[in-house]
């Protein structure tokens, strides 16, 4: 114990000594890995602070562009390049209600600048204990100078952007228009929203906007001229399918279209769906001459009204005698189309207008496209009625490709209000022959020569087509007497037509002029009429003698009436 | 302010004369530096919980003074005592971390925290420090008593300690104690065969703990692939950097800030380097450094081995954790949430690193002549 006790500590007293040794060593050791590490921290940071801190932050930019800043949405342009929609940087201003000294002193000044503001609610706006406010979007350079200079404090600048659109209203309904957020709410800025946000070059439309204008300024006349409420026009291009306008009046401003009338909003050629009247005895006629059910020379009784249960099929202004087929579309007879429509058949009918597109939604690259009403039962009666143009209501954008179809030889191609490559034909369906498709281009012309499409006549362009007046179906469900609208369907040069034009008048009232009349062939052929020899020289369609023996002979249609009488004229 | 004779002997008067007064003064700025950061950085998080501007502020100052109280005092303890308060203070934890796990308040997902009286108390941020002293007291007597299996003791509280911080789980006090502890172990002059295999088992732990917990594994991935998936919080950490520069925006005039997720605690550092600059970060680089340091080099002619191995544990925790919260932020390494010691949000934190840095104040005192154990 005691040898032990003498021996212990000094044996200790050496594991100690040896044990702080190692222990003296190891420290150093960690303590030169803990400086490294603070070395290379130190090192770390002056690398990201003043190294990489000149360069653009990561984050937002990189990792997430959505949420960076917003990046300049894309122009809109027409088809020769002019902007439609353009985006602007502006300074849009807002306050900080927290640094704000005195809320009452500030919103004075600022109301000095803003007068549009109301000073009540911008002194609550600058009261609260809130870190965030607008208080104007996109200020002009002027004023964004004028607060500067008035030097509130609490009162910031954000850039912002703001969608400008440099033809106002005149393409409004295409391009549709933006929210305070630059959201696309509609038209082309809704439904390529996210194209136009990821910038680039701009976006084509197919519509030219010196067509765009004719068509405005010349049915906003023809609307002014029978106190009409509406209208509505389009021109396309039967070849490409492009619409090279597209104009519903009444419209709006893009750049404020909230504060205005719902009704202006609203696309009277794409999501209106509307019983088009007798320029549907077009689409019977095809449907009869491309089936076989009848021929050039077929004649249809229309001496006296049919009755059919509870309904009467008459004329207006009937001739009250057999018809030839060319003679039913000329005077525009309803019995004569009732009876072409039954010899079809409810199911040539219903194929022939299905393959025309009538029947289902249409589709264009806008988001307002309206679904046309097809009757639940397709009986006899509606058979008769869809023969003249009543009982199935489409949107004028599909009556018009209908027309399209059988303007360029019969073949239905997509429509599309974006600028197709030149010389770009889209694959298309053929719905009628191309036999049949002259036979009604020739049936067009006729109407336009010796009936009801008279007024359109313009020399030189060859115009073809056909009127329609319906009734409009009142909030009951009933015909409103005296309301109707009335459209023209037109195509030109009709010996090898190239452009589809039709143009709607909505609600025309009786004027003096017009001898009382309300119907197309004196509301609505006169503007197309004014329209086509405006437009077809921008078109590059060159007038022609109508009365060459060449344009004749290809023109001519044998209508021998049920009255034997021979002949191109019915004067 | 403070004038002493050096012939007062006084407790307050031979602490004064005998206390590392410059390692004082380097906390004493990483307090007033904290107190700075806390009120840029944490008044956007408040307001983003919907809480007033200034509660974790006002939270923060009340737990300066009894963190104040608690260094100081604890740092004129003598050795034994300091020894003493430890033991007590890890038997204590031990008890109230096996409550936090029976009945503590779950918080994203943890279980860390014990409702006391109003209080709340993180037992975690307290354990550590004592597990320090404990473990360094068994193993400097395993060296210096034949026969007492300081060692094994030691292995068997680091077994507890780290079995209660993996029920929680709380994977940052894991490595942090680990860490610690492979320190402690390392500079106790365990044989270089058993630091290899330390390494490895280091190695295995952070791989396995890659396999078996799943955010670990996502937080890794994301640090070698910033693409693979959110790295916003890291991106907006390193923008605030950028943003700050050389000489940093100015205190209260940082941005990135208001969206910076966590800007009061575990991404403190980044609000520094956006307000304070560069200059700023090199500096509280520099203290930390310092502080660690300057406590080894003092070690370097300590002769008692219980004191070696505690300062050694105390600062290997208190620079480590300051080393992880700094490479975090600046994408060093992948993101570990810790806070940054005496300056990042937490009371518990505060309280445990004035707890631990008392001890290691008292530890580090000049005891030339006065016959102490």
């Amino acid at each position: 114990m005691s040898m032990m006790g003498n021996n212990t500590p000094q044996k200790l007293e050496g594991a100690t000594k040896q044990a702080l040794e190692i222990g003296r060593t190891r420290l150093l050791m960690t303590g030169a890995i803990f400086l490294l590490a603070f070395t290379v921290i130190g090192a770390r940071l002056a690398d990201i602070t003043v190294f990489q801190g000149g360069a653009e932050p990561k984050n937002h930019a990189a990792a997430n562009p959505r949420n960076a800043w917003p990046t300049t949405r894309a122009d809109i342009v027409d088809r020769n390049g002019s902007l439609l929609a353009t985006s602007l940087v502006t300074a849009s201003l807002y306050a900080n209600p927290r640094q704000i000294l005195d809320s009452r002193d500030a919103a004075q000044k600022l109301i000095t600048v803003l007068p549009e503001l109301s000073l009540a609610e911008l002194q609550t706006k600058l009261t609260g204990n809130r870190s965030f406010t607008w208080i104007r979007r996109h200020l002009t350079p002027k004023q964004q100078y004028e607060v500067n200079r008035l030097g509130i404090p609490g009162v910031y600048f954000q850039r912002d952007e703001r969608r400008v659109y440099p033809q106002g209203p005149l393409a409004a309904h295409v391009v549709g228009f933006t929210g305070v957020d630059n959201d696309g709410l509609a038209g082309i800025e809704r439904s390529f929203d996210e194209v136009l946000k990821g910038g680039g070059r701009g976006l084509a439309l197919s519509i030219d906007l010196r067509i765009q204008h004719v068509l405005r300024q010349e049915i906003t006349a023809g609307m002014k001229r029978v106190n009409a409420i509406g209208g509505a026009g389009m021109v396309i291009d039967v070849h490409s399918g492009e619409m090279l306008g597209m104009v519903s009046l009444p419209d709006f401003d893009p750049h404020n279209p909230t504060s205005l009338d719902p009704k202006t909003l609203f696309n009277r050629n794409t999501l209106g769906v509307y019983e088009q009247g007798s320029m549907f005895k077009l689409f019977t006629a095809a449907l009869a001459l491309d089936s076989g059910a009848a021929n050039m020379t077929s004649t249809f009784d229309a001496s006296k009204p049919i009755k059919i249960s509870r309904f009467t099929i008459s004329d207006f202004q009937g001739k009250g005698r057999v018809l030839s087929l060319p003679e039913v579309l000329v005077y525009s007879s309803n019995i004569g189309a009732a009876k072409m429509a039954l010899a079809a058949g409810s199911e040539v009918q219903k194929k022939y207008l299905g393959a025309f597109g009538l029947l289902r939604k249409p589709t264009l690259e806008i988001p307002e496209i309206g679904a046309p009403m097809v009757p639940a039962q397709w009986k006899e009666i509606n058979t008769m009625t869809i023969g003249f143009g009543h009982g199935l209501a489409v949107s004028p954008l599909q009556m018009a490709s209908g027309i399209v179809a059988i303007a360029n030889g019969g073949v239905m191609r997509p429509i599309t209000v974006l600028k197709r490559a030149a010389g770009e034909h889209p694959q298309g369906n053929r719905v009628i022959s191309q036999r049949t498709a002259t036979d009604m281009q020739k049936l067009m012309r006729l109407v336009v020569t010796d009936g009801s499409g008279k007024n359109a006549n313009v020399p030189g362009y060859l115009v073809g087509g056909k009127t329609g007046t319906a009734e409009k179906v009142n909030e009951h469900g009933g015909y409103k007497r005296r309301a109707v609208l009335s459209s023209f369907v037109s195509a030109f040069p009709m010996t090898n037509p190239r452009y589809v034009v039709l143009v709607s008048i909505d609600e025309p009232q009786p004027i003096k002029e017009n001898f009382g009349y309300i119907t197309a062939g004196w509301v609505t052929t006169p503007v197309v009429g004014r329209i086509i020899p405006r437009i077809a020289p921008i078109l590059g369609v060159s007038p022609v003698d109508d009365q060459a023996a060449d344009v004749k002979a290809r023109m001519y249609v044998n209508y021998t009436s049920a009255k034997g009488r021979p002949g191109a004229s019915v004067e | 302010m403070i004038n002493f004779a050096r012939t007062d002997t006084s407790v307050i008067g031979r602490w004064w004369w005998t206390v590392d007064r410059w390692v004082l003064a380097a906390l004493m700025i990483l307090v007033g530096l904290g107190i700075v950061l806390i009120f840029a950085a944490s008044p956007a998080v408040a307001e983003r919980i919907g809480l007033d501007s200034f509660y974790f502020v006002r939270k923060q100052i009340g737990y300066l003074a009894p963190a104040l109280v608690i260094l100081l005092s604890v740092s004129l303890l003598n050795v034994r005592n300091v020894r003493r308060l430890a033991v007590v203070m890890f038997l204590l934890m031990v008890v109230c971390m096996v409550l936090t796990i029976l009945m503590g308040v779950e918080i994203k997902g943890a279980r860390r925290w014990l409702s006391l009286a109003g209080f709340t108390l993180q037992p975690s941020e307290f354990i550590k420090p004592a597990f320090a002293v404990v473990s360094a007291w068994m193993l400097a007597s395993g060296r210096m008593t034949s026969g007492f299996p300081g060692r094994t003791i030691a292995m068997a509280l680091y077994g507890l300690t780290i079995g209660l911080l993996l029920l929680q789980p709380d994977m940052g006090m894991v490595v942090l104690t680990s860490a610690m502890f492979a320190a402690q172990l390392f500079v106790a002059g365990i044989p270089m065969a058993l630091v290899a295999i330390m390494a490895i088992g280091g190695l295995a732990g952070i791989v396995g703990a890659y396999f078996v917990f799943p955010h670990v594994a996502s937080r890794i991935d994301r640090f070698l692939d910033p693409s693979s998936g959110d790295s916003y919080q890291v991106n907006t950490g390193l923008e605030a950097f950028m943003n700050g520069g050389l000489f940093g925006r100015g205190p209260g005039e940082g941005t990135v800030k208001e969206i910076l997720p966590d800007a009061h605690a575990d991404f403190i550092f980044a609000v520094a380097g956006e307000e304070l600059g560069l200059i700023a970060c090199l500096f509280i680089v520099a203290l930390f450094a310092f502080i660690v340091l300057r406590g080894f080099t003092r070690m370097l002619s300590e002769g008692n081995l219980f004191i070696l191995f505690a300062v050694t544990g105390l600062l290997v925790q208190f620079g480590l954790q300051a080393i992880i919260h700094m490479s975090s932020t600046l994408h060093l390494m992948p993101t570990k949430g810790m806070t940054l010691p005496l300056i990042s949000y937490g009371g518990s934190s505060l309280l445990g690193i004035a707890f631990g840095m008392g001890m290691v104040l008292a530890l580090t005192r000049s005891r030339a002549g006065l016959g102490e154990v």
